[in-house]
């Protein structure tokens, strides 16, 4: 017989980025044009693969954010809102499909600029938020029979906030049913996230979209806060920390706006002991790993039936020793960068903490670069529903493994916690998974799977989570006026 | 035997897309591709198979392709055992083995003595594998005692031979009866377990592939004996077999990656595997009358 004297690695194998054109600054979307920052003040937008520059954003400041949302104003008050239907929904279709024509693009920079793999930017992030602008543009002259004997009209301007991190995703599920029912947007990204919802940007302005129905503006918390309290925006949309959504539910109390906030998530991950094992390892792998764990719905707090937890967890460690940790561009990486030197602290910290709480920590003995952000896959055990690790939020590539006998005692505690985002069931018997659908407090359940995502079906939070949907039908209510 | 765990397909399936999405570029596509080369069982399994025939196929066998040096052999010729003999002579002195297939190959419907007598044949003939079939119908009918015990049999009679068990998958139907059946193999004293006689469609699907190395990895897990794996039929060009080296790189290990552990069945994977290592190397596709047909 042969034998074999070395080892078969995959030779690497990077994205190109020669494709792509990005400007050295970037001004602001207003009113379908670009224009420069009243604070004339620019921020950096970090590579988190390398720490290097991409590009340079504008920090819109109060003046700015007046101008944005006087331009929503009068686009919806002079053109969108007296647009037929069918012509609404033609705009739509329109930069779904400029998204799709330059998908490859988009892929790239949101990879470089947020730090996600290619993989999951090229097959998950670009396809499902063109998806989204093709779901609601079907809906847009069908609103009569979404919601039959009923008034509709539609709120008037949005504000809207996303997150770091799943940055053109997230732009796609607030813009796109927004305009579907005739609102018009103010939207900003993250600080750190800036540069695809930039070049979203540059998509609705060949799409023809009329001026200021889709406004995108750049900075930080303050420019957040600036279109949170200014009077004349009619909804908010919020995804972020359940800190931010707090501090935006006081601000807009006693307003007669509208909100929906889609928060932070402790989400409980359960196998029982028929479950498919080797899926249900995979589908751990899913929860707590896609995205470095930037996902509020991660399957962050994994729960095994006592009886196999020895098998699971032995699995699962074997599973993550072929997880590839490493440059997002690289096609075969499965973990990329952590969005920022800020995020990576906190996930350290935490980290720290489980190890201090006498947690068992076990991370993946992968090699890391030495430039940028990256924290290896990381899981413990020995924790208890009263380690910090396996209370708050941590946002990272990081999971809490319990086990626990009955089925009663894990869905009590899969719901406490004042979270309430998602949850996972394995198991092979199907009633079972419909008795714990009923009794899991959170807003999706997935079994034998785990986040999975469709524009068809709504996504929201209970309790701390969040609420309001996202997606599906119950997303279109959320941007309208029923009587 | 301890409970086979249950297989949900869809998870299956999504897995496999994932080792299909593998990147597999430069020096790690050259390797790759020699490591598939060496781990081949070329294959002629037909009712008009000849000397002749089986003369010229098991020469290929030392002589893929003379021209570009530095090439591997292929592991083992596999026939019938009626063809053991010849087979033996023309590879002798070379790291090329002689895989017969045994036990009423390919449906296995024969009374045990006859399959017994079978691999005895093959194996006084110098088989240094042996490839028996289960007996699907019996699997089907519950019998599973029944499909252990023949399994056993064989593996007594094989003695030094190795014994790589063929599933049929294709007539199994579900992804749970191959991994109740990849596990059965396996405790009655498989070496080896295998997807297909190339007789049935679908054969060697990497869904299939992967349930079995499922069942291999839990075995090693268990026991610390490692079982090698041959998915056989339907393997056909370079693209597929690399990711099934994927898919035992990721699920098994570097350990399985060689042709002691893994064995790709196939009759025409050889010549794909030649030009797509000759186009690494050259830049350029060469037509496929360069590449001999034996």
């Amino acid at each position: 017989m042969a034998s074999k004297n070395k080892n078969w690695e995959y030779a690497p194998s990077l994205e190109s980025t020669e494709h792509i054109t990005l400007k050295k600054r970037y001004d602001l979307f207003i009113n379908g044009k670009w224009v420069k920052s009243a604070s004339n003040k620019y921020f950096k937008s970090i590579n988190p693969n390398d720490e290097k520059v991409i590009a340079e954003i504008s920090h819109a400041n109060q003046r700015d954010v007046n101008r944005a949302i006087e331009a929503a104003r009068n686009a919806y008050t002079k053109v969108w809102s007296k647009m037929p239907a069918n012509e609404r929904g033609k705009y739509i279709y329109r930069i779904a499909r400029l998204m799709q024509e330059r998908s490859r693009e988009l892929a790239v920079i949101e990879s470089l600029d947020a730090g996600k793999p290619i993989r999951e930017s090229r097959d998950i992030d670009i396809p499902l938020a063109c998806n989204h602008f093709f779901y609601y543009a079907g809906w847009a002259d069908k609103l009569d029979y979404a919601f039959p004997n009923r008034q509709i009209s539609p709120l008037g301007v949005a504000g809207q906030i996303i997150p770091w991190n799943f940055p053109i995703l997230m732009a796609a599920w607030k813009i796109a049913p927004a305009l579907a029912t005739g609102n018009t947007v103010v939207l900003k990204p993250a600080e750190t996230t800036s540069l695809s919802a930039l070049k979203l940007a540059e998509i609705i302005q060949d799409s023809g979209l009329p001026e200021g129905v889709v406004n995108i503006i750049t900075g930080y918390g303050d420019t957040g806060a600036a279109i949170v309290n200014h009077p004349d925006v009619n909804k908010i949309a919020f995804t972020g920390s359940t800190g931010v959504g707090k501090i935006i539910q006081k601000s807009i109390a006693g307003s007669e706006k509208k909100a929906t906030l889609e928060l932070g998530g402790k989400s409980a991950n359960i196998i029982f002991d028929d479950a498919p094992l080797d899926q249900a390892v995979e589908g751990i792998v899913n929860g707590i790993f896609f995205n470095q764990g930037h996902v509020c719905c991660a399957g962050s707090r994994l729960f095994v039936q006592e009886g196999i937890s020895e098998k699971v967890i032995r699995k699962l460690k074997h599973r993550m020793k072929s997880l590839v940790v490493g440059n997002p561009l690289d096609k075969n990486t499965d973990v990329g960068a952590i969005n920022s030197k800020e995020q990576l602290d906190i996930i350290n910290k935490y980290i720290k903490i489980g190890k201090k709480e006498g947690a068992e920590i076990h991370q993946s003995a992968c090699s890391l670069p030495s430039k940028g952000y990256f924290c290896p896959p990381t899981i413990f055990t020995n924790v208890a529903q009263s380690s910090v690790i396996v209370q708050e939020e941590i946002f990272g590539p990081v999971l809490t493994i319990q086990t626990f006998r009955t089925v009663d005692e894990v869905i009590q505690k899969a719901n406490n916690t004042p979270y309430g985002l998602a949850a996972g069931v394995w198991t092979d018997k199907g009633s079972r998974i419909f008795n714990l659908t009923t009794k899991l407090k959170a807003g999706v359940v997935w079994a034998n799977t785990y986040n999975k995502f469709d524009p068809s079906s709504p996504f929201g939070g209970y309790k701390e989570s969040g609420f309001g949907r996202e997606g599906g039908l119950h997303g279109l209510s959320a941007y309208l006026k029923l009587t | 035997m301890s409970l086979s765990p249950t297989v949900d397909k869809v998870g299956v399936e999504e897995r496999v897309s994932r080792f299909q999405k593998r990147s597999i570029k430069t020096s790690a596509k050259m390797d790759g591709l020699k490591l598939v080369l060496n781990m081949i069982d070329l294959t002629t399994l037909e009712g008009k198979d000849t000397p002749g025939k089986v003369r010229q196929m098991c020469y290929k066998a030392n002589h893929l392709h003379d021209s570009f040096p530095g090439l591997p052999s292929v592991a083992a010729v596999c026939v019938y055992p009626s063809m053991v003999k010849l087979a033996k002579s023309m590879v002798k002195n070379s790291a090329v083995k002689v895989a017969s297939v045994s036990t009423a190959f390919p449906s296995g419907q024969a009374p045990i003595d006859v399959k017994i007598s079978d691999t005895k044949f093959a194996v006084d003939q110098g088989a240094d594998e042996i490839d028996m079939v289960i007996s699907r119908g019996k699997f089907l009918a519950g019998e599973f005692s029944f499909v252990y015990d023949e399994i056993a049999q064989i593996k007594e009679v094989c003695g030094k031979s190795r014994l790589k068990v063929i599933l049929e998958t294709g007539e199994l139907a579900t992804l749970d009866n191959v991994r109740k059946a990849s596990d059965l193999a396996i405790h009655a004293g498989a070496d080896f377990i295998k997807t297909s006689t190339g007789k049935i469609q679908p054969a060697a699907t990497m869904q299939v592939t992967y349930t079995m190395l499922m069942a291999i990895r839990d075995y090693y897990d268990e026991t610390g004996i490692m079982i090698g794996m041959k998915p056989a039929g339907g393997i056909s060009n370079s693209k597929l077999a690399l990711h099934n080296l994927v898919m035992v790189k990721e699920v098994l290990g570097e350990e399985w990656l060689t042709n002691k552990w893994f064995r790709f069945g196939a009759s025409s994977l050889a010549n794909d595997v030649l030009m797509q290592i000759l186009k690494t190397e050259t830049g350029k596709y060469q037509s496929s009358d360069y590449f001999t047909i034996d």
